[in-house]
């Protein structure tokens, strides 16, 4: 049973393939701009994703404002309202956190935790990047052409998306289109190339059954993004040439006056879910990697169910390929359908309640160290469980149509798509930082942004719920004298759009700690938080170019040995083998709960 | 321990050498290189992308009221006395099938180290692939010249030129790439930059002869896409 993965092995396997040959520039602009080595393409993607992010957060701050303060400020009108919903939610989904939980995480983290001194292709990632800035600059520069963005909300929906009447009809739809094809062509090229070093290239006695759940998170999601985006990248074709040429691909006979006859505009909505869907798991399931590997590490304890965590993690992707049309139960399609689906969404809860169980049975007798990375793990755990049991609801029909289109799925996706991941991402910058860069962020700074982010967000999105079952439409500028929505919602309004300010003010003091730390921040030593995984063991902190010095790491053991009984530390790395009398009792035990 | 040898011994060989692969370290594919690793993964993913496609094409054929244009006679070529149908489409597809041959005994070539026979082979297979496009190119013509538009046609449902023009405008993308890369293929075996592995001019990786084995993965994808196009959208 040498490969079981909980055991601790005496040798590794010798080397299949040669090294890796890395090019090594001696100009500043070879090694941070046009940079092939991983960890500064991580970096870039970070600091690009988070400022086009920074944007989308304004955006949300501008539709509070008026939902807040209707008829107050003069420079928010209808349009402008339309325009900031369909720019915030595409930016916060695709640009920041796909871009951030792949291109960053997966690039910094993917190759170090693998043991291989870069990706397999650098130069195509180093094209992955610039090709990702390319499509952010298509996008921002919607909101510079006559007519602004689309206001088309994020899902694009046809007919309306390119029909007269919907604000950026002229150009804003297309910047957009075509930012979203230039975006598919820059992940493929990463993705690629996180998928193959996952599975080619990774260091001695590193079995795929010992990979940090990290990694395989954000391979699973990679794998994912790379079969659901083509279905996206085709609706944005379709639609181009809609808008472009005059085809109809997706308008029906309703859009006779601009010259469309016979499309489908439902075609569309099944080719965007297709994508769609996997894609909340192209964000989620690095998260459940990262906030696995984060409670292990601070909990002291060996992560609860290794491998049912990874059955789980690729039960879920799989699954996620065929619960698309639950978005679209009130679309018009056929009804049995609705059955269908809402079957096999049901069967998601199994894999993901499994996942939640796991991570609460780690934290359980563990030796927990409540730094600033767990309490953003625990604060995960608490939201991803809140928006997942109102995705129980949203998840059956007869319970969807009347909440369809309110602010319980608001509130519902935020919890669970954007809080969630978004805890996660803080989390993991708090965990990772003193590695990126060898010092540690503030911890003050960090308790601070931490409670008033968790408890803000709540406050900002359990109020949805509320204002959702009273049947309050979402994406609405104005509610005006409407009969059935009562006075308690405009409070309700008030009061979230005060705490969304909160929020947002405390992510100033993140980004300053950010800054801060790079210059002041006390210096973190290779492995500050005692972990196991291969990126704490590297020769320099942070890792050079190529990661490790001569020699790769060799790995005897699986990344969770935390609390072993009998050893010096309560720990010990993936790279240390076994003292003998730990082979001669054939393994840790640590793993075997 | 001896329950485990049984268990394995049950699966076969074959699956049991998938589960010895998949379990080890290093590489999940033994013997495989990351280039073909790549290719692979790349095309499946450009499977999505084209199944996406026909699925939408069959999606508007069905869903449109008026009548779908009879493709054997749109695409029908008048030569002598009498319309062929699908003559020129015929002809195409039997050169890009051959392509697929000569793609394949420059692969064979190539790891044979006979560097004038797998040059030779890659620009016959980029001359075929060309003569392809350039066919595709003619077809487009004569369909433009008879008012087929994107937005509509002389006989039916406005969605069969939609289709028709993105669908092989798509395809006839992916082959002139593929004759692009097949051209600097063949410099590259010419000048021998695959025997004495020179660093590429732009990546500065180094050239070997599985790169002919990985860009003829591309080229027959490329002419199985056209199997499909061919069946659902002439045939049908």
């Amino acid at each position: 049973m040498a490969n079981s993965g909980y055991d601790a092995v005496s040798h590794a396997p010798p080397a299949e393939v040669g090294e890796m040959e890395l090019v090594h520039p001696k100009t500043f602009v070879g090694k941070y701009i046009w940079s092939q080595d991983a960890k500064v393409i991580a970096v870039q993607y970070g600091i690009t994703a988070t400022a086009i992010g920074l944007v989308a957060l304004v955006l949300s701050l501008l539709m509070r404002l008026q939902l807040g303060f209707p008829n107050t400020f003069s420079i928010i009108d209808p349009a402008s309202y339309l325009q900031y919903v369909s720019m915030h939610g595409m930016i916060m989904v695709v640009y920041l956190l796909t871009a951030l939980l792949l291109g960053a995480f997966g690039n910094y983290l993917i190759p170090l935790m693998c043991g291989a001194r870069d990706m397999v292709f650098p130069y195509v990632n180093m094209l992955s990047y610039w090709v990702y800035l390319l499509a952010v600059l298509v996008l921002a520069s919607g909101f510079f052409v006559p007519g602004g963005p689309t206001g088309a909300g994020w899902t694009l929906y046809p007919p309306q998306a390119v029909s007269p009447g919907t604000p950026g009809i002229n150009w804003g739809i297309i910047t957009m289109l075509v930012s979203l094809v230039i975006f598919i062509i820059g992940f493929t090229m990463g993705g690629l190339n996180y998928v193959v070093t996952v599975l080619q290239a990774r260091t001695r006695g590193m079995t795929l059954m010992r990979l940090p759940l990290t990694v395989w998170g954000i391979f699973m999601a990679t794998v994912l993004a790379l079969l659901a985006f083509p279905a996206l990248l085709v609706a944005c074709l379709m639609m181009l040439m809609d808008r472009l040429l005059g085809t109809s691909f997706f308008m029906p006979a309703m859009a006779a006056a601009q010259g469309h006859d016979g499309g489908s505009p439902l075609l569309f909505q099944h080719l965007f879910w297709f994508f769609g869907h996997p894609e909340v798991y192209i964000v989620a399931l690095p998260a459940f990697g990262i906030v696995s590997d984060l409670v292990a590490t601070h909990a002291r304890r060996h992560i609860f169910g290794y491998r049912m965590m990874v059955w789980a993690i690729i039960a879920i992707g799989g699954l996620s390929f065929v619960v698309w049309a639950h978005h679209m139960y009130v679309s018009g399609m056929n009804p049995s359908f609705g059955f269908l689906f809402a079957t096999t969404t049901l069967i998601i809860a199994v894999p993901t309640a499994l996942k939640v169980y796991n991570w609460v049975l780690t934290l359980w007798r563990g030796n927990i160290r409540l730094n600033v990375p767990m309490l953003f793990a625990i604060g995960f755990l608490f939201t991803f469980v809140n928006g997942g049991l109102s995705g129980l609801f949203l998840g059956n029909v007869t319970v969807d149509v009347p909440l369809s289109d309110t602010y319980f799925v608001v509130g519902h996706f935020h919890m669970v798509m954007a809080v969630a991941p978004i805890l996660v991402i803080f989390g993991a910058i708090y965990h990772w930082y003193p590695k990126i860069t060898g010092r540690m962020l503030d911890n003050r700074l960090g308790h601070f942004h931490f409670w008033v982010t968790f408890i803000g967000t709540y406050a900002i999105y359990y109020p949805m719920h509320y204002l959702g079952l009273e049947g309050v439409p979402r994406r609405y500028y104005a509610y005006g004298d409407t009969a059935f929505i009562s006075d308690s919602v405009q409070a309700a309004n008030v009061g979230i759009t005060i705490a969304a300010f909160v929020v947002a003010a405390a992510q100033a003091a993140f980004i300053f700690n950010l800054a801060w730390s790079y210059f002041h921040g006390r210096e973190a030593g290779p492995n500050p938080w005692e972990a196991t995984t291969l990126e704490w063991q590297t020769p320099h902190t942070p890792p050079r170019h190529g990661n490790w010095g001569d020699e790769l790491p060799v790995v005897y053991r699986w990344p969770y040995d935390y609390g072993v009984p009998g050893a010096e530390a309560d720990f010990i790395p993936q790279n240390v083998p076994p003292a003998p009398a730990e082979s001669s009792a054939g393994g840790t035990g640590g793993g075997r709960t | 321990m001896a329950n485990n040898v049984s268990a394995e011994d049950a699966l076969g060989p074959g699956l049991r050498g998938l589960v010895d692969d998949w379990s080890s370290d290093q590489r999940a594919f033994k013997d495989v290189p990351w280039s073909k690793a790549m290719m692979w993964i790349f095309l499946l993913s450009d499977t999505f992308i084209f199944a996406c496609f026909l699925i939408g094409y069959m999606t508007v054929r069905m869903g449109t009221t008026e009548p779908w244009p009879d493709t054997s006679s749109v695409f029908a070529l008048h030569v002598g006395q009498a319309n062929i149908p699908l003559l020129l489409i015929a002809i195409m597809t039997f050169i890009l099938i051959s392509s697929s041959g000569t793609m394949a005994l420059a692969v064979k070539y190539g790891y044979e180290r006979h560097r004038q026979a797998t040059a030779t082979l890659l620009i016959v297979t980029a001359v075929l692939g060309a003569t392809f496009v350039g066919m595709q190119a003619f077809e487009w013509t004569k369909l433009i010249q008879e008012g087929v538009r994107p937005w509509g046609n002389p006989w039916g449902a406005p969605q069969f030129g939609a289709s028709f023009f993105l669908i092989t405008g798509f395809h006839g993308t992916h082959v002139s790439f593929g004759v692009l890369f097949l051209i600097i293929m063949a410099v590259k075996v010419l000048r021998g930059s695959l025997d004495d592995q020179r660093p590429g001019f732009l990546t500065g990786r180094r050239g070997r002869y599985e790169m002919v084995e990985t860009m003829g993965l591309y080229w027959h994808f490329v002419d199985l896409v056209w199997v499909f196009i061919f069946a659902f959208f002439y045939l049908w």
